[in-house]
Order: C-alpha cells, then sequence, then structure tokens
C-alpha cells in the first residue's frame, strides 16, 4: 500500500511525514509536483494522498494559494476519484491550508472556509490538546490528541451559516481545547462530507517517539505516542 | 501591454490582524492611531483578464474583497525599483497555471491610517516603524504604476584604473572610492605588482582582489603578526590564531574530528553512517541598517555553508545569539534604529529564514549593552549531517563550472569589504547596495535539488556564494587548479548589470559546482526538473590562473599564487595591561536584587522569541529550547535526534557573557567555553565528544588596546580548549564593530561567542531545568567563590565529569547550570520550570557567578563533592536564607518581556 506526499517548493515536512507513513507499514513515496501535474492519473496507484507542512511557494499571496491554483484544474478531479475508491487524503499545517483553497475541504462549494493570520499576527510554535467531534472516517468521537502547532496563519474563518452547517453535517474533525490562534469555533481540522479527506493545522508527524512530548522528562516516555496512533488509525482505514 | 491593478482587503466583518500589528507598529514609533487598515496591491502586467485573475488568485472569497476607498491617511510602501519580490516568481506560476501568463508582478501595500496627526507625521512614523528605506519607497496616496525596467547598455567596456606613481595617499583615497577596503600597503603591493606586468590592473582585477584579500575572507589581522606588549613584557606572535584556537585543536588531536578549520564548517563523526558539522556566521553589519534583511541573509548565508560543506550537508538545526542596545533606550545617535525595533526585525529575520527552510532554530542567547546600539550584533548558526566518506571535495581540471540557484543581480556588492569597515551615521546611503534581499523559498529549492545531485555523485566539489559571491566561490574553488569563467552565461534578474557587478555580486540563494563533463546534462536536467535554474558558467582548468571573461572582455586575468598568497602581512601592534577588579558588594537588599535581575534582558524569558520559530520541524526535538510544566521554563541546552529510528543525540549549547570581557578577555573566554559545555553537560552530552566554536566579534583592531584584548581572549580559548579537552572545529572573526558619531566612535564590548555541538548516546537519558517533585532535594555541585573576575579553575573538568556521570546513571530529576544571578536566579528558574517553589538552607553566596557548577535535583548526593543546598518544595514560594519571593512576584519579572512587547 502506498502513500503519495506531495512536495513542491518551499515544503518542508515531507521527510518526516512519509517516515509516519511507514512507521506504520505504509510504502511512502515522496512526489515533486511537477511530477503529479504531468501525469495526475498516477495518484490512482495510491492509496493515500498527503500534503504535508511547510510553506509552499513561500506562502506568496496568501498560504496554500499558489499550490491550490496549481493543483485545482487537473490533480483535484483525481484526488476526488482517490477518495470514491476508497482512499484517503490527509492536509497538515500548509496541507490543509491548500486543501481549504482548493475547495477539496470542507467540499461545499468553490472555497467555504479560509485560514488566516493568527489573532496574534506572530507565528507560533506550541503543543495544544485536541478533541475529535464528527465523523472523520479514523478519529474517534470524544479521542483526544497532543500535537504541536507551527505556524502564523491557522486561524479558521467563515461565515456563520458555515460554520453550523459543518457541525451540524459532523465535518468539524478537531478542536483546540486552548484555542491558540483566534480560529472560530475553536477549530483545528476539518473533514469533507465523506469524512476520508482530512486537514489539521497541528502536526501529527511530530509526535511519533515517545521523546518528541514538550514533558517527557516528567512524565515518563509513552508506548504508544498520540502521532503514532494517529497514523496506525489512518492506515487501518484504507487497508 | 497594459498595467492592471488588483487591491485587496479585508472584509469589514472580520478582525485584520495585519492592520492591528501595523497599529502597534506605529504606536512604537510615537503614532497613535485609531485604526489601520492594510490594502495589499498588486500590478500585473500583460493578463488577459485582470479582473478573473483577481478572483482566482488574488482574493480570498471568504475574507476578502477588492479595496474601498479607505479612512484616514493612505501611505503607500513598495520596493525599489531593482529590488527582487520573491513573490512575484510564485504569483508568475500560478497565473500560468490558471492560463493567463502574465510578464511582470508588483507588488505594494497601502495603509490607510486614521490618526489626529498631520499627514507629514504618519508619513514619518510609516518610514520609522513599517518602511524601509534601504530598500523601498513610500509616499501619501496610492502606490504609483510601475516603472518599465531599465534598458540594457549595450556594452559596458572594460575599466582600468591606472596605478602607476600613485603616492599612498592618492592610494588609500582609490580603496576608499571604490570600497575595496585595502590599506597602504596592500595597494602598494597590488600597484608593484602591476607595475611587473607592465600593466594597469582592470577594475575586475581590483575587486577581485580586494575580495580576496579582505578581512572577511582572510582574517588577516588574526592571522597576520602582532607585536603584543603584556603588563610590559613584549613578544611577536606569528599567527594568533595558528598559535592559540587552531593548536589546541592539534594538540588535542581526537580521532572524531573529520575536517576542522579549512572546509566552511567543522566536520566531526557522529555514528556509523553519519557525520555531523556546524558552523556559526556573524552578520552585524547589514543588520544594522536592514534588521529584516541582514538578519535573514545571515541565516540563509550559513545554511548554505553548511550545503557547501564537504559534498553537501543537511541542515538539522538553527542557532542564533543577539546582542543589541538597551530597549529602554531614550535617546538615538543619528544614523541609528531603535533596539527595540532592531530586535523586531532581526528575529522577523532569522524566523522566516528558519521557518521557511524547514530547520529547526533551538538555541541562543540574547545580550543587551549599550554599546551595541548603533553596532548590533547577529550571530546564525546551522548544524548539519553528512552521509561518512563525503567530507573531501577537489575541482579537476576539466570540470565545468555551474552556477545554481538565484540569479544575480545587484543586491549586496561589496558586502565582503563592507563588512571590513567601520559603520558610520551614512552608512544606510553609501552601502545600502550591500543589504541582501533573501528569498528562502529559493535556497530550499537548491537544497532539495543538491541533496540528490550529491547522492547520484553529480559534482565533484561544490562551494557557496557568500561574500564575494563568484568571485570567492570560483576562486577558492579553483585555488589548485585554475579557471576561466564565461560571464555572459549568468542568469541575471534583470538587464543592464556591469559584468564586474556580475562578478561580485553577492545575491543570495547560490551555489557553486564542479561537475565533470559526462555528468553535465544529468545535473542540469535534475535541477530543471524542480525549476531550479543552473547553467555552465566557466571551467575548471590547469592553468593556475583566474581568468574571467564577458564575450570578447577579458575582465580578470591573476596568477592564482598572487591573489592568494600575495597579501602582503601588516604587524599589528596590541597591548593588554592586567586591572584588579575587587569583588562586587553583596546587594543591600537580596529580593529586589533577584527580580532585577530575572527581569534583566539577558536573563528575563526569550518566549516571545521561541515561539516565532519552529523549533520541532524535522520531527527530531527531544529537548526543546523551553521545558517543564507548561513548556515556559528556560532550558540549558537543546537534544535534537537526526536520525529516524535512532536514539542517538545531537546536543546544542553556547557560552557568552561580554561584560567579563570589560574585566579580563582571557576569563571572558574560559567562562564562554565553560558555559558552552555546562550547558551541554547538563542535559547529558558526554564530556568526551564536544566541539566548540569560536566568533570574535570585536572593536577596531587598528587600536592597539582593542587587539590586546583579542590577543587575551584567544588565549583563553585555547587554554580553555586544553582544560576541557574539547577542540576547535571552526571559528570566524568580525572586526571592526564601531559606530562613529559626531561625538566619537562607539566601540561594542568584546563579544566572544563560544557554541557547542555535544552528542548523547541515549537522548531517553537526557534531563531537564525544570524541578520535577516537591520534598526531592537540591544539591550544588562545584566550588562558589567570591572573587572580582569570575574564574575558570583547573576543577572545572572533574565538575563536568562528575555531572555527566550522575545524568548517564539515572540519578538526577533535574539540573540547572549555573550563569547569570548564580544560585538565586538558577534555582528560581528551576521552581518557574516545574510551577513549584524552592527552599534553600545555605551559606554559600547566592548571586555569586562562578563557573563550572550545576544546581542538581536529586534523592541522593549526585556525588562529584556536591552539597546540599535545599529542596524542592510544593508551595508556589522560593525561600532563600533571610528572604523570600512569591513565585507569582518572579514570574512577573521573568516575563517582562509579555507586557512590554
Amino acid at each position: 500500500m502506498k502513500a503519495l506526499i506531495l512536495r513542491a517548493a518551499g515544503t518542508n515536512c515531507d521527510l518526516e511525514t512519509a517516515h509516519a507513513f511507514e512507521r506504520v507499514g505504509m510504502t511512502a513515496e515522496r512526489r515533486h509536483v511537477n511530477e503529479l501535474l504531468a501525469e495526475p492519473t498516477m495518484l490512482q496507484s495510491y492509496r493515500v494522498l498527503a500534503i504535508p507542512g511547510g510553506f509552499s511557494y513561500g506562502d506568496d499571496v496568501a498560504a496554500g494559494r499558489v499550490l491550490a491554483t496549481e493543483l485545482r484544474e487537473r490533480v483535484v478531479p483525481q484526488a476526488r476519484k482517490l477518495v470514491e475508491d476508497g482512499g484517503l487524503i490527509l492536509g497538515i499545517c500548509n496541507g490543509f491550508q491548500v486543501l481549504v483553497k482548493t475547495g477539496l475541504l470542507p467540499g461545499l462549494t468553490e472555497q467555504d472556509v479560509t485560514l488566516t493570520h493568527n489573532a496574534s499576527h506572530r507565528y507560533i510554535d506550541k503543543w495544544v490538546e485536541l478533541e475529535v467531534d464528527g465523523k472523520c472516517a479514523f478519529l474517534t468521537k470524544g479521542e483526544s490528541f497532543y500535537f504541536p502547532i507551527a505556524h502564523a496563519e491557522g486561524k479558521l474563518v467563515a461565515d456563520e451559516a458555515t460554520l453550523d452547517r459543518l457541525e451540524r453535517d459532523g465535518m468539524v474533525a478537531l478542536r483546540y481545547r486552548d484555542n491558540p490562534n483566534g480560529s472560530l469555533r475553536s477549530i483545528a481540522g476539518l473533514t469533507d462530507a465523506t469524512g476520508r479527506i482530512l486537514g489539521l493545522m497541528p502536526h501529527p508527524e511530530r509526535h511519533m517517539e515517545p521523546w518528541h512530548h514538550p514533558t517527557w522528562t516528567r512524565d515518563g516516555l509513552s508506548d504508544l505516542p498520540d502521532g503514532l496512533r494517529f497514523f496506525q488509525q489512518a492506515v487501518a482505514a484504507v487497508s | 501591454m497594459k498595467w492592471f491593478r488588483i487591491a485587496v482587503q479585508v472584509r469589514p466583518a472580520y478582525a485584520d490582524p495585519v492592520g492591528v500589528a501595523a497599529q502597534a507598529d506605529l504606536r512604537l514609533a510615537g503614532l497613535s492611531a485609531e485604526r489601520v487598515r492594510v490594502e495589499r496591491v498588486y500590478w500585473v502586467l500583460g493578463s488577459q483578464d485582470g479582473d478573473r485573475l483577481a478572483k482566482a488568485l488574488f482574493i480570498d472569497p471568504v475574507l476578502e474583497e477588492p479595496a474601498q476607498q479607505g479612512r484616514g491617511t493612505a501611505v503607500s510602501v513598495w520596493k525599489k525599483a531593482g529590488v527582487m519580490d520573491p513573490t512575484e516568481a510564485s504569483i508568475r506560476r500560478a497565473a500560468r497555471a490558471l492560463g493567463d501568463p502574465i510578464t511582470r508582478v508588483v507588488t505594494a501595500k497601502t495603509y490607510w491610517i486614521e490618526s489626529a496627526a498631520d499627514e507629514a507625521t504618519v508619513l514619518a512614523a510609516v518610514g520609522d516603524s513599517l518602511a524601509n528605506e534601504v530598500i523601498e519607497e513610500m509616499g501619501i496616496g496610492p502606490a504609483p504604476q510601475p516603472q518599465p525596467l531599465p534598458k540594457a547598455r549595450a556594452h559596458h567596456p572594460v575599466v582600468t584604473i591606472p596605478l602607476t606613481g600613485l603616492s599612498d595617499d592618492e592610494l588609500v583615497a582609490l580603496s576608499r572610492k571604490h570600497i575595496l577596503a585595502l590599506d597602504v600597503v596592500e595597494m602598494r603591493e597590488v600597484r608593484d605588482h602591476f607595475a611587473k606586468l607592465e600593466r594597469e590592473p582592470r577594475l575586475g582585477e581590483l575587486e577581485t582582489i580586494a575580495q580576496t584579500w579582505s578581512e572577511h575572507c582572510k582574517h588577516k589581522t588574526l592571522t597576520g603578526p602582532i607585536d603584543y606588549t603584556e603588563d610590559g613584557q613584549s613578544e611577536r606572535i606569528g599567527n594568533l590564531l595558528k598559535e592559540t584556537v587552531f593548536a589546541s585543536t592539534v594538540k588535542l588531536d581526537k580521532d572524531w574530528c573529520v575536517s576542522v578549520f579549512k572546509d566552511n564548517a567543522g566536520i566531526v563523526r557522529f555514528d556509523d553512517e553519519n557525520d555531523i558539522c556546524f558552523k556559526v556566521e556573524t552578520h552585524n553589519h547589514p543588520s544594522a541598517i536592514e534588521p529584516y534583511g541582514g538578519a535573514g541573509t545571515g541565516t540563509g548565508g550559513v545554511i548554505r555553508d553548511i550545503l557547501g560543506t564537504g559534498l553537501g550537508a543537511k541542515p538539522i538545526a538553527n542557532t542564533d545569539v543577539f546582542c543589541f542596545g538597551e530597549l529602554d533606550t531614550k535617546e538615538l545617535p543619528k544614523g541609528v534604529l531603535h533596539p527595540l525595533r532592531v530586535m523586531k526585525g532581526v528575529v522577523a529575520g532569522v524566523r522566516d529564514y528558519g521557518n521557511r527552510m524547514g530547520i529547526p532554530t533551538v538555541n541562543g542567547a540574547v545580550c543587551f549593552d549599550k554599546r551595541y546600539l548603533g553596532n548590533p550584533i547577529v550571530y546564525c548558526g546551522t548544524v548539519g549531517i553528512l552521509p561518512r566518506g563525503m567530507a573531501e571535495k577537489a575541482a579537476r581540471p576539466g570540470d565545468k563550472i555551474v552556477a545554481c540557484g538565484g540569479r544575480t543581480g545587484r543586491d549586496g556588492i561589496h558586502g565582503a569589504t563592507f563588512s571590513s569597515e567601520t559603520l558610520h551615521d551614512e552608512s544606510d546611503v553609501v552601502s545600502g547596495g550591500a543589504v541582501q534581499i533573501g528569498n528562502p523559498i529559493e535556497e530550499k529549492r537548491v537544497l532539495d535539488v543538491l541533496l540528490q545531485a550529491r547522492d547520484r555523485g553529480l559534482y565533484t566539489a561544490i562551494t557557496d556564494c557568500g561574500a564575494g559571491g563568484f568571485s570567492s566561490a570560483v576562486g577558492e574553488m579553483a585555488e589548485e587548479t585554475g579557471a576561466e569563467v564565461w560571464l555572459e552565461n549568468a542568469p541575471l534578474k534583470y538587464a543592464g548589470l556591469d559584468p564586474v557587478e556580475v562578478w561580485i555580486s553577492e545575491a543570495q540563494e547560490r551555489m557553486v559546482f564542479s561537475v565533470p563533463p559526462e555528468h553535465e546534462a544529468e545535473l542540469l536536467a535534475l535541477c530543471a526538473s524542480e525549476d531550479v535554474e543552473a547553467c555552465v558558467i566557466g571551467e575548471f582548468n590547469d592553468s593556475g590562473r583566474l581568468v574571467v571573461k564577458h564575450e570578447d572582455d577579458v575582465l580578470v586575468d591573476l596568477t592564482m599564487a598572487f591573489l592568494h598568497d600575495g597579501l602582503p602581512l601588516t604587524p599589528r601592534v596590541a597591548t593588554w595591561t592586567t586591572v584588579d577588579h575587587p569583588a562586587a558588594p553583596a546587594p543591600a537588599d537580596p529580593r529586589r536584587h533577584l527580580l532585577d535581575l530575572l527581569s534583566h534582558g539577558n536573563v528575563c524569558s526569550k518566549e516571545w522569541i521561541v515561539r516565532q520559530y519552529d523549533h520541532e520541524v524535522q520531527a527530531g526535538s527531544v529537548i526543546k529550547p523551553l521545558v517543564g510544566v507548561d513548556g515556559r521554563g528556560p532550558g540549558n541546552a537543546a537534544v535534537v535526534a537526526p536520525v529516524f529510528g535512532s536514539r542517538r543525540g545531537v546536543v546544542i549549547g553556547c557560552g557568552i557573557n561580554p561584560m567579563l570581557g570589560d574585566l579580563d578577555p582571557y576569563q571572558m573566554a574560559m567562562n564562554a567555553v565553560d558555559e558552552a559545555i555546562r550547558n551541554v553537560v547538563s542535559v547529558g552530552a558526554n564530556p568526551d565528544r564536544i566541539a566548540i566554536l569560536d566568533n570574535f566579534s570585536w572593536g577596531d583592531c587598528k587600536n592597539p588596546e582593542t587587539l590586546g584584548a583579542i590577543v587575551r581572549a584567544a588565549r583563553g580559548c585555547h587554554d580553555a580548549a586544553l582544560l576541557f579537552g574539547a577542540p576547535f572545529i571552526s571559528g570566524k572573526d568580525s572586526l571592526n564593530n564601531e559606530f562613529r558619531t559626531e561625538k566619537g566612535s562607539i566601540r561594542i564590548p568584546h563579544t566572544l561567542l563560544i557554541s557547542a555541538m555535544g552528542q548523547v548516546d541515549d537522548i531517553t537519558r537526557c534531563v531537564t531545568s525544570d524541578a520535577k517533585r516537591p520534598g526531592t532535594k537540591l544539591w550544588l555541585l562545584g566550588e562558589t567563590r567570591t572573587e572580582g573576575v569570575p574564574t575558570v579553575k583547573s576543577d572545572a573538568p572533574a565538575n563536568m565529569r562528575a555531572m555527566a556521570q550522575a545524568i548517564a546513571a539515572g540519578q538526577v530529576r533535574a539540573v540547572h547550570d549555573l550563569a547569570e544571578g548564580g544560585l538565586a536566579v538558577a534555582a528560581t528558574e528551576m521552581a518557574i520550570g516545574g510551577a513549584c517553589g524552592v527552599a534553600l538552607d545555605t551559606d554559600v553566596d547566592l548571586f555569586a557567578e562562578t563557573p563550572s557548577r550545576f544546581l542538581i535535583e536529586a534523592d541522593q548526593n549526585p556525588g562529584g563533592g556536591a552539597v546540599l543546598v535545599g529542596e524542592v518544595i510544593g508551595e508556589p514560594i522560593l525561600r532563600f536564607p533571610g528572604f523570600e519571593v512569591s513565585l507569582e512576584d518572579a514570574k512577573r519579572a521573568f516575563f517582562c518581556w509579555e507586557t512590554m512587547l
């Protein structure tokens, strides 16, 4: 089973994201966006498309905007097909920003929500508690995770009607317990209606080892770090 | 073709954090505004359907809308013509994907400022806070339509500079006019060399010589002869660095040192498969003029050093250490930016470059002193990892010279010679060209293809384009061979550059490879596949000459022998007079004294900085810069595990204390080495595997006392390295850090940074500084002495070893090294990290800054002669003999930046 880890100029979490999928038994292949644009149908030989964190094209204009524009016409239809066939799409941090701006997430219209400057207008690296809500294909309501965020544009914004609809239809996948960036309704992650496309600002691939946890020297080494659990559940959903 | 203007604003229904941040910046510049709204402006040339482009690319459909007429005063800021805008390439790429290829994009910002102040005041405040005159222009009203690009001049004739018969004064005047930074002896040497050749030098040749002979590249002060007098005793030092720093490494002769003092960075053995390398650079001069750009390019530059180490290393961690003027400075000399603005700009520059490159910034320090006001210091360091067996490289005759990465522009011309000059209040006018404009995404692209090319074996040598640009890079790579360069092949940012400018430009994000002809096509194809520009700009040969051509013109024809070995070394004079310093009296009010220390810039929490850096990207983070219950306690040193699946870690720490330089630079060096080693040992580094780096930032060494201080410091480095058995593997000096004002010259404090790179066999043995469990005893390891100058003594290595053994044996819960503020501050910081209290019961001098000491939380005596000094308590209070402070009061002092920034 293969995962395609998409990279473009400025992607910088591709190695650890690939490693995370390898750790849970998948074959991870890092592919440059130029390869995918030249042959979008290659996506059908994968079970997972992951768009990792980083600063694709320098976040020029707005975070994720330029890569989303590139993917929209030829890659997005192939991505939808991957999901219809039971695959998964995962966007982490910059990948979430890209998914939102392609319209794949939450997927109601061309673009329904956006991710913009943190309320503090500062980049922030910090560990956050997350609670699962909604109907993600591989997360269970009530489950919690502890991951770091590291972003300047992670505040989720949409109009009230859209936010109501996302909540009603179970598309709010993750919420911050202690909102770090001013996201409306503390939203940290979203799915599409199928629950098979997940985007989130926090970085699960940065909590694959027990020593990644910021207080492991106080609380000891965990047998099952939250990131490992996250990726194990993801791979189970495509097996 | 027609320009199309697209202006975007945040919908009024949503908050505009960019506007709020601008409002705060204006307030710092003294302007109170009720509201600031920011409008992003894009001037687009050649669009078929500008409205469609605006909707599809520029305007976020949820958050934004086309900009409306705003309220208040509109001030626009845009880049000067010729200053590169990295967003242009991204926007053009996206427009291409939308089927609307455009030819140019120019961006601007318009601030709508609602303020009672008049237009001129508003404009001035924007100039002081939101715009930088070095690279930007601004004006009232909307941003003007961009100008057409300058037309290329048909031909730049080769300029020769007659030197024959020039007097000493005329030679010096000529050196100054062309910003060559060569002194009279060096100019005479050049004049006489060309007299022997019976011709006058070409401008390109003078520039090449000036770059190669610059203080920045050759370190001639510290490697040249010095007549040194210490307390009346005189001696001749032949080569200071060789006899001190380098000599200690030779004497230590560690078999795990792979490459020291010859490449971009020092390389040491890490594990069976990998070596690691470390380099720390100074980038102070441009940071004084343009903090954001200067610091960004400092970071970008040291990262490229690592990319060009051996056959190319992968960066795994960044460090940064800053020295600024006091943040509460009221009066500014002419031509000086306020330290707060410098700090904000520098932090943002380091942040944006490091974060975008995907390199965790894991360690640093900040020092404040009023003497840094006109001349801040920025040290940027990068650690890299490379497969074993890739430390050596050599270009071979016949190899192609391939330039790769960013295009060449006028940016950064004369950086090497500029950094060798003293700053003065017109520096920002004459040297604006020395500020380079960084584009981290370009450098990330280069990194991505470089590592692939390395692993496919496509090149024989590599170096970065740093100071001196192509002239230094090619000049260095071809030192043992010879080369011919064809500058007409170099891709340019814009037409109209003089070939000499192309040759010496310090445009960023460029690397130079030597590529065997059979791999040329594959390398170029690899670069093209990831949108990295690469082209052949010449060839290495066995001529022993450096020949640079532009089409049929010859710009440079020099022998490598003269270029690299022709520099005449002038003996310099140095003196040092020992002064006795009495111990400081005990503070009258120790409680007040402790709170003052905690809120002092050198000690207080740097969380405001640390959290703006991504310190966890690459998923190797083991010990973070901030530790403890809430992740807010200060750590001792950072640990990263760079190899997936391995528990072997790299430990990064640093030591710096410029205040000691005022007392005795020898002890400053001993203390800085002690501190750096203490830092890494206190988290668990093996004391037998610590490599260290030196960075000297000094004033004008033509002053014998200033140079004498550096002799003392270098000798301190030598003795400390031998004492601790820690070899220096790389170093850098930055001299002439003075700022000339009408009232005289301000010399920075003698500033020595020591960086340490340690290793830990099993990262799960590492410990942090936060107090862990109430009821546990606190032990002090190391003797406390009351002395005028904190002195490193022969017991120091034994303390380090005892500490390391206790950690390796798993006997300790927490360790904090003692630094500024001594035992009192260390105990307080452990309590802040642990969200608990401490009770100390000891007659040890609480504020003594004796080096080589650790405060340890452990159930049993950790050994090494440690003495019991108190215990961790659950109550949030810090109890010291004779006084106490609530944890809350201590935190309020320690986190003082929270309210200030």
